[in-house]
């Protein structure tokens, strides 16, 4: 018997052993998640007359991407969200950089008392107030503009709290070096500890980024035009029941709305799962 | 006399760092929370009159108001409907995925997958399901002989549905803060237990599944606040329909402020909300940061 029979036999061994009952269990319920969205893609790819009846070998076609294309100003909205999630997490970052400096780091008289004020807003958000601060965002003239939708997310609560949490492991030491070299507060804060929360900043930008890319309700209320809406209430218009574009259409627009964040957690899986855990750790 | 001015000055310092963030959350959280409360007790003013102080007149309109009870109640049977599902399925899913498993990797992104997605966009997939005549639930019952339900039409089903929806969206969060919790569980523990000949149905409800509690508390918590905060498949699923068997607080709060142009009784709603945040803030901050788990 040569080597290679043997090696298929036992291959022939290993395959023909049942998997457990839990390995069956849990591929069973992956596909059951998987294929919502397996089935989004296959609607998107082929003609709308084949939503009504399944076949397997029905042709391939790009066209209700070009019909989701050509109905709606999807590159509009792309550029929308596009600026709306850079424009959240860099002034994310800078608000909360600076708070939670202060919150770590500075002899702030009822700081304890200030801190809990902070993390209220981790439950009072921006799309629980739609009332008020649609009137709030209307008198300061910002609505139906990009930054009337992101700038009640700015000073995070949840961005502060973090920032916070990883200044203060930061070993005095570096800062006192760094003062030794003259250093200010603001070169400190920019030399030593800006760089060293890196992994946080990394963390709490994917976090963010997925957060503003899929919000909804509160851009919904404070956008009404072309001009200023990001790709979510674009969808949520262009797809609405009554408007009755054809299904495919439909899918084809969804799936351009998540490609990029899809395509992105695909690649970054690791990172990403990792943001998320760090970040919801609070 | 210097150090003190040293310490004026770093107070001083320090202040101005946070005045940034301070505005914003005075002007977007506090102010708005403020003016909720103050505008729901209050009458719009109609025609340019001013607004007319009526006490607690808001209250005892949303008190007789059916509607509100139906969505008040939608939301508890929501909450019941998708978080106790969301979590069981949430641990069953991370110990699937630490366990060895053939193709891992894979289960695990198909797990987390409908996470990253906006809401909306689940909302269209599962349009594709839900609809009557063309869905897929519908057709699969067709070719089984069965009549087809109106999954988002019939009063009696339509809650279930998002329901059910809501729970594929939400497991696979909540499973990375399981997946998290097992790992940091000592291997020790089970070998232990292995020496002692225990089994691991025992092991899991004896070692692992009070030691996951604090992950239990944390994710419940998040579940709890998403209940109340997440509204969008409404928009594209049911519209709070049929005769508002899925309206849900906040979409309430919507429909109130932006379709019946009702400011004030919006508020009224909205500080129902803010009540029910209100406890499971103090939940969180009294029960759960006790435990030091996460900090």
């Amino acid at each position: 018997m040569s080597q290679t029979s043997l090696m298929s036999a036992a291959n022939r061994r290993f395959a023909l052993r049942l998997p457990s009952l839990e390995t069956t269990a849990a591929w069973l319920l992956a596909l059951i998640w998987i294929f919502p969205l397996l089935y989004a893609f296959w609607a998107a790819f082929h003609p709308a007359a084949y939503m009504v009846r399944f076949d397997l070998f029905a042709p391939v076609t790009l066209e209700n991407f070009a019909n989701a294309w050509a109905q709606a100003p999807f590159a509009r909205y792309y550029l929308n969200t596009f600026l709306l999630v850079t424009g959240v997490v860099l002034a994310q970052f800078v608000v909360c950089t600076l708070a939670g400096f202060a919150f770590a780091r500075f002899p702030i008289p009822g700081k304890e008392i200030l801190f809990m004020l902070v993390l209220i807003q981790l439950f009072v958000f921006p799309e629980v107030l739609i009332v008020e601060n649609y009137r709030i965002a209307s008198s300061l003239g910002l609505v139906d503009t990009i930054t009337g939708i992101g700038l009640p997310y700015v000073a995070s609560a949840f961005g502060i709290f973090l920032l916070r949490q990883t200044f203060k492991t930061i070993p005095r030491e570096l800062e006192d070096a760094a003062r030794i070299e003259g250093c200010g507060w603001m070169a400190i804060l920019l030399k030593v500890y800006v760089p060293l929360a890196k992994p946080t900043y990394l963390a709490y930008g994917l976090v963010s980024v997925s957060h503003h890319w899929n919000n909804f309700l509160w851009p919904l209320v404070v956008t009404n035009s072309v001009e200023s809406r990001p790709l979510t209430v674009g969808l949520g218009i262009f797809s609405a029941p009554e408007t009755g574009v054809n299904w495919a259409t439909v899918s084809a627009a969804t799936l351009l709305s998540i490609a990029p964040l899809l395509v992105a957690f695909l690649l970054f899986q690791r990172q990403f799962v990792q943001s998320f855990l760090r970040a919801g750790i609070r | 006399m210097l150090i003190h001015n040293a310490d004026r000055r770093m107070q001083i310092y320090g202040a101005l760092l946070l005045l940034p963030a301070a505005v914003l959350l005075g002007t977007f959280a506090y102010l708005p929370t403020v003016s909720t409360l103050v505008n729901s007790l209050f009458l719009p003013g109609f025609r340019g009159s001013p607004p007319e102080f009526v006490g607690l007149e808001n209250y005892a309109l949303l008190i007789e108001d059916r509607t509100f009870w139906r969505v008040a109640r939608n939301n508890l049977v929501y909450a019941l409907g998708t978080i106790p599902t969301s979590i069981a399925l949430a641990l069953g899913m991370a110990l699937f995925v630490n366990a060895r498993l053939p193709g891992r990797g894979f289960v695990r992104m198909a797990y987390f997958t409908p996470t990253i997605l906006p809401m909306i966009a689940a909302a269209n997939i599962w349009m594709f399901f839900y609809a009557p005549q063309i869905g897929l639930f519908n057709k699969i019952l067709g070719t089984l002989g069965l009549s087809g339900v109106n999954w988002l039409g019939d009063p009696s089903v339509a809650l279930g549905s998002v329901i059910v929806m809501t729970i594929w969206k939400e497991a696979g969060f909540f499973m990375i803060f399981y997946l998290a919790a097992l790992q940091s569980i000592p291997p020790e523990l089970k070998e232990a237990s292995d020496l002692e000949g225990t089994g691991r149905w025992s092991f899991f409800w004896r070692v692992t599944f009070p030691l996951l509690m604090p992950t239990t508390l944390f994710v419940l918590i998040n579940a709890l606040i998403n209940a109340v905060r997440v509204v969008d498949h409404l928009f594209i699923l049911t519209k709070g329909g049929p005769n508002n068997a899925t309206n849900l607080l906040l979409y309430y709060v919507y429909e109130n402020a932006f379709s019946f142009f009702d400011r004030t009784y919006a508020a009224t709603i909205t500080v129902v909300i803010l009540l029910v945040l209100a406890v499971v803030a103090t939940v969180k901050f009294t029960i759960l940061d006790r435990r030091t788990h996460y900090q």
